[in-house]
């Protein structure tokens, strides 16, 4: 029985060292460990040694097999471990770089803009509206405190159509709508697509975006005008914005200004995009009208209120570095299929 | 415009003032400054200086060797100028100096030595001249600094001309010093004239105002003996710096008074026009004005004439007949004012934009004619003492503006600046702006000055304004209003329209474009898209621009078929306006539209009509939880393939079409590619409601799927198909899907019903019983037969 225990750890070390896979270790558990094993045949032979031997056989049998066991363990571990490596080291670097191939759509850069400033509102309390792109003369100009021969109008080339009506040459169009609406108080933006009847070229397009924006009360004042244009210029710019007025003249406001913000290309230290003066006019804006709020229903006794005319079509290449504003109207996909997501 | 500050300083006092500084506190406060030119600064040294002698230079056919005596020695000197001559006084430039910035150095021109040079009138910056050099006629000694006697050295500045549109008082030098008075704090001084009461006793200049509804105003005075005809070099230097062009004393005083008080003045010579009539005519004639042109003047055209013969559009140019002439000696002087809405459209019907009816366009002051008048006098009689006045200063006034007094409240400048600005700053801003102001308790009592009150000052805001911008805009204190804050939610519409960008661009891979609200004749004609008749524009610019467009998907093509480079499979789509004809109350009945557009050379017509129809449902499943239903339809436009259009409907509402294109048209853009388009009425979707989400409780017991293999009826419609399985499939029927389609020899469907029940586990005999005794007869009634 020594002896036979003695040739089976003979055995299995020998085989233990040719084991060179996990396939070849089962093969080893089995020969050893299994049913029908070496080490299940000396248990046969147990039953036929003599008593007084058994249980001392038996413990010597045990201990062979615990002796099997913790080798095929270890066994099984080591080669697990190098088979785990093997396929560790075999595995493919992949070039991350590569460039990908999904597919993706494209926003219009003024619809990007144009939702971002729309958020921007909204986060401030104003409803933002949408408006008809063809008006009559009263919206376009009549409510707006621009009669007939205002010299007002030959600033605005106007397309003019054969029933009468007009395409809109300024998103201010809508306000007298969006008084008779709501009535005061009210915060209204509501952006727009415009039309000036024009020669087009890499700084003037006939049909642009403006997007025009409205707040009546109690007591808006001047000052409340420019917190409110600074505000909103700082955060579509994601900056703290220096802006500046200066008078404007526009039928509808009254006083009227141009507001200018810090040129963005030169930080405002004057370069040729800014004529050297350091500022750009970005948008008109203004206390609106006594007379525009009396046509919107409103009192002006009673009520004040500002309004500004944002240029998104310009804030779109101010934003994007668009320099030719043809681009916007082209359908050139290999500009706009740039804008891929909000 | 151009403004000399040489000129502001006649009427206020800027010493000690940053010029620069002052110019841009005029932008903040006024009007847009543009650019601000320093001329003369870098001009050094050059001095009244006499030719002594001249000698023809030895090398040179066109060049001198001049002695000249510029006050301290003789100087040699090359000169190529054609004037030259012995005892010609000149403005020499010493060596050492410089010319406009150019350095004056001793020269060898030639083989002689140069110690300076002559300089011509465009040399020194101060004219156009150039023909050669700068005569000086004036006594002055020798050796004097030219800077010293003629204002060489000024700042100019040129103001946009789109920021003065609302202020007629800014469109001479006069007006706009009174700005820089205002925001000096320093008085503005009066206008040097002369007292033409004096001439009261003389005969009147007979002026008959027969268009009284178009001229306010005509005052006109007679003038004899002018021996002078050539202007002061500083008044030449002057116009120049200003844009102008000296010509000749008399129209150079006329457009010098123009552009120091604003007041446009025409001065005829006497010889051809001794009394004047203002009037329209009856019938069109034409015109020769003073440029040469002969214009066509129409009956709306107001005209200044002489005994019935026309002599000068009023308010923008006068006659060649009646011009001054260099040997003009008298003149009858004209100091009118026009209707502004009068002279713009004459000026418009005729081409023609002047000074003169720019400003008068703007509607200017009609009491400044006279002081005008007076001036013209005051400079003429300094320049040209001989001159001898022989009228009265006669005058016709038959139309006036009202006087504008306005009243306001402290607490009304309070409220709509949001800033605290004195009573005493308040006096004095109006103040300095010509306005009357009386100022009882908290109430002010202010008067418009007659230069503002054509047009410009009318209300109470407009007070606000002049307040506000000599105060300043950078010295505003700013802050929130105290509003109270309500939510917004964004509109319905809004929301649609963003969650369709979204899908198409993000799960869909389309891109969104821009397009015009027009047809385009040349583009739509290339691709044998047919423009239909809609509403045009009347005054388009561009020809093929004319009809409004009626529909998004021909534009969109066009924008297809220009980008054919960009791949082998792409989408576009745009959210725009579409005008569908007119309303019953004839305005445009204008609709908001999505149009679709694929192009895909990777797979057939049918993919990708079927990607299409996929987007659409999907696109109304998720904004509406609704199905949207396809019917068949003739084509309704000509680029639309006759058998595949079909109208696409919600609710029984039409929303739009799908289609793929006309051989013609899709063969224009390319003959190889798929082409499919789509076009959905965003303005009726938002009129349809949302329904709830449908939910089902699942069954707990298992159901049954049965597959059935359908032969293709090209007469009957899958929707059809699904629908009479769905009416004859029992109560326990509940889902029927398409697992196959096969399109061969025979072409056939397989479809997958879904049968459960909520509280029993079904049995195949109920199953086989529904389908063959329900299902499969009323199929094959309807001509689908089972495959066997």
């Amino acid at each position: 029985m020594e002896k036979k225990i003695a040739a089976i750890i003979q055995d299995f070390t020998e085989a233990a060292k040719t084991a060179s896979d996990s396939a070849s270790v089962e093969k080893l558990r089995v020969k050893f460990l299994g049913k029908k094993g070496d080490i299940a045949e000396l248990m046969k032979d147990l039953k036929s040694a003599p008593a007084e031997q058994k249980k001392e056989f038996g413990q010597k049998i045990n201990q062979l097999k615990k002796e099997v066991e913790g080798k095929l363990t270890d066994l099984t571990a080591a080669i697990e471990q190098k088979e785990l490596e093997a396929l560790i080291n075999s595995a493919e670097c992949y070039d991350v770089t590569m460039p990908s191939r999904v597919e993706t759509g494209s926003y219009h850069p003024i619809t990007l803009i144009q939702r971002e400033v729309e958020d921007i509102f909204a986060a401030m309390g104003f409803t933002i509206e949408d408006y008809d792109e063809i008006v009559d003369d009263y919206h376009c100009f009549e409510a707006l405190n621009i009669p007939k021969h205002h010299p007002a109008r030959d600033m605005q080339d106007t397309y003019y159509l054969d029933n009468g009506q007009l395409l809109k040459t300024h998103t201010s169009a809508a306000q007298n709508a969006i008084m008779r609406k709501y009535g005061a108080p009210l915060r209204a933006i509501f952006p727009g697509r415009c039309f000036r009847n024009e020669a087009i070229d890499a700084c003037h397009e006939n049909t642009f975006f403006q997007m025009e924006g409205i707040m009546i009360d109690k007591d808006i004042s001047i000052s409340n005008l420019i917190y409110f244009m600074k505000t909103m210029l700082s955060e579509v710019f994601q900056r703290d914005m220096q802006v500046r007025l200066r008078p404007g003249f526009f039928p509808f406001v009254e006083p009227g200004f141009e507001l200018d913000i810090s040129c963005q290309v030169c930080g405002g230290t004057g370069c040729p995009s800014c004529k050297n003066s350091g500022w750009l006019e970005l948008c008109p804006c203004g206390m609106i009208h006594p007379n525009v709020l009396t046509a919107g229903g409103i009192d002006p006794e009673e009520y004040t209120g500002f309004a500004f005319g944002l240029g998104l079509t310009r804030l779109a290449m101010m934003k994007y570095g668009v320099k030719d504003i043809r681009t916007f109207n082209s359908g050139n996909l290999k500009a706009l299929s740039q804008f891929e997501s909000l | 415009m151009l403004v000399s500050m040489n000129w502001i300083r006649d009427f206020v006092d800027l010493d000690g003032f940053d010029l620069d500084a002052l110019i841009h506190r005029f932008t903040l406060s006024t009007a847009e400054v543009e650019e601000i030119f320093h001329y003369g600064e870098n001009t050094n040294n050059v001095v009244v200086a006499q030719i002594v002698s001249i000698e023809n230079h030895p090398n040179s056919k066109k060049l001198h060797l001049l002695k000249i005596d510029a006050g301290d020695k003789i100087y040699d000197c090359v000169c190529g100028a054609p004037n030259v001559r012995e005892g010609m006084k000149v403005a020499f430039a010493k060596e050492g100096g410089s010319v406009n910035g150019f350095a004056i150095t001793k020269a060898t021109i030639a083989g002689y030595d140069s110690y300076g040079m002559c300089c011509s009138e465009a040399e020194l910056g101060i004219s156009a001249d150039n023909s050669g050099i700068m005569e000086i006629t004036d006594d002055l000694p020798l050796g004097t600094d030219l800077k010293s006697v003629y204002d060489i050295e000024d700042v100019v500045f040129e103001v946009d001309n789109k920021s003065l549109t609302n202020r007629p008082d800014l469109w001479g030098h006069y007006g706009i010093a009174r700005e820089f008075a205002a925001l000096t704090g320093n008085p503005l001084k009066p206008i040097e004239r002369v007292d033409t009461s004096v001439y009261k006793d003389l005969p009147p200049v007979a002026i008959d105002i027969q268009d009284t509804e178009h001229c306010y105003r005509y005052s006109g005075m007679k003038v004899e003996n002018i021996t002078e005809h050539v202007s002061p070099v500083n008044m030449r230097i002057r116009l120049f710096y200003c844009g102008s062009r000296a010509i000749n004393l008399l129209a150079d005083l006329t457009n010098y008074l123009m552009m120091e008080v604003g007041q446009p003045m025409h001065a005829f010579d006497r010889r051809k026009v001794d009394q004047v009539e203002v009037k329209r005519f009856d019938a069109p004639f034409t015109f020769k004005t003073l440029d040469g042109n002969e214009r066509n003047i129409d009956e709306n055209t107001l005209m200044i004439c002489s005994k019935g013969e026309p002599v000068a559009i009023a308010g923008i140019m006068g006659g060649l007949d009646s011009e001054i002439e260099d040997d003009t000696t008298s003149l009858l002087l004209e100091s009118a004012n026009f209707d502004g809405v009068c002279v713009r459209k004459s000026s418009q019907r005729l081409g023609l934009r002047t000074d003169a009816s720019m400003r008068y366009e703007k509607m200017i002051d009609p009491e400044i004619t006279v002081v005008a008048i007076e001036r013209f006098m005051k400079l003429l009689m300094d320049i040209d003492p001989d001159v001898q006045v022989i009228s009265s200063l006669s005058d016709s006034y038959v139309r006036q503006y009202d006087k504008i007094e306005l009243t306001f409240d402290k607490a009304y400048v309070d409220r709509y600046t949001g800033i605290e600005i004195s009573d005493e700053q308040i006096i004095n801003t109006l103040t300095a702006l010509g306005f009357g102001v009386k100022h009882e308790g908290t109430g002010f009592d202010v008067t418009v000055p007659s230069w503002r009150a054509t047009k410009d000052v009318t209300i109470k805001a407009d007070i606000i304004e002049e307040i506000t911008r000599i105060y300043g805009y950078d010295n505003f204190k700013i802050t929130t209003t105290l509003s109270p804050l309500r939510p917004v939610r964004k509109s319905i519409n809004k929301t649609d329209e963003y969650y369709v960008k979204d899908l198409l661009v993000e799960k869909f891979k389309l891109h969104e474009i821009h397009s015009y609200i027009w047809a385009d004749y040349k583009k739509f004609g290339e691709l044998n898209i047919e423009v239909e008749d809609n509403v045009k524009l009347l005054n388009s610019i561009n020809p093929d621009h004319v009809v409004l467009r009626n529909c998004m998907v021909p534009t969109l093509l066009t924008v297809v078929n220009e980008n054919k480079s960009f791949g082998t499979e792409y989408g576009v789509f745009e959210i725009a306006r579409v005008i569908d004809g007119v309303k019953e109350d004839g305005a445009c009945n204008e609709r908001k539209k999505l149009g679709v557009v694929m192009l895909s050379r990777d797979c057939s017509e049918k993919t990708l009509f079927f990607r299409l129809r996929d987007m659409l449902s999907l696109l109304i499943a998720n904004l509406r939880h609704k199905t949207l239903h396809f019917n068949h339809v003739e084509a309704f436009h000509n680029w639309q393939h006759p058998v595949n259009t079909s109208e696409i409907a919600v609710d029984g509402v039409k929303l739009g079409f799908i289609s793929t294109l006309h051989p013609l048209t899709a063969f224009k853009i390319d003959k190889k590619a798929a082409i499919v388009c789509a076009e959905i009425d965003m303005d009726t979707l938002t009129g349809i409601e949302k329904a709830e989400l449908d939910f089902t409780e699942p069954s707990k017991f298992p159901g049954i799927d049965i597959d059935l293999t359908i032969l293709r009826n090209p007469d009957v419609t899958y929707s059809r198909v699904a629908e009479i399985i769905r009416d004859n499939g029992g109560e326990h029927l509940n889902s029927v899907k398409v697992t196959d389609v096969y399109d061969g020899l025979i072409s056939s469907i397989t479809l997958r019903l879904g049968f459960s029940s909520p509280d029993k586990t079904l049995s195949m005999n109920e199953i086989q019983d529904v389908i063959f005794g329900g299902i499969v007869p009323e199929l094959e009634k309807s001509g689908i037969l089972l495959k066997k």
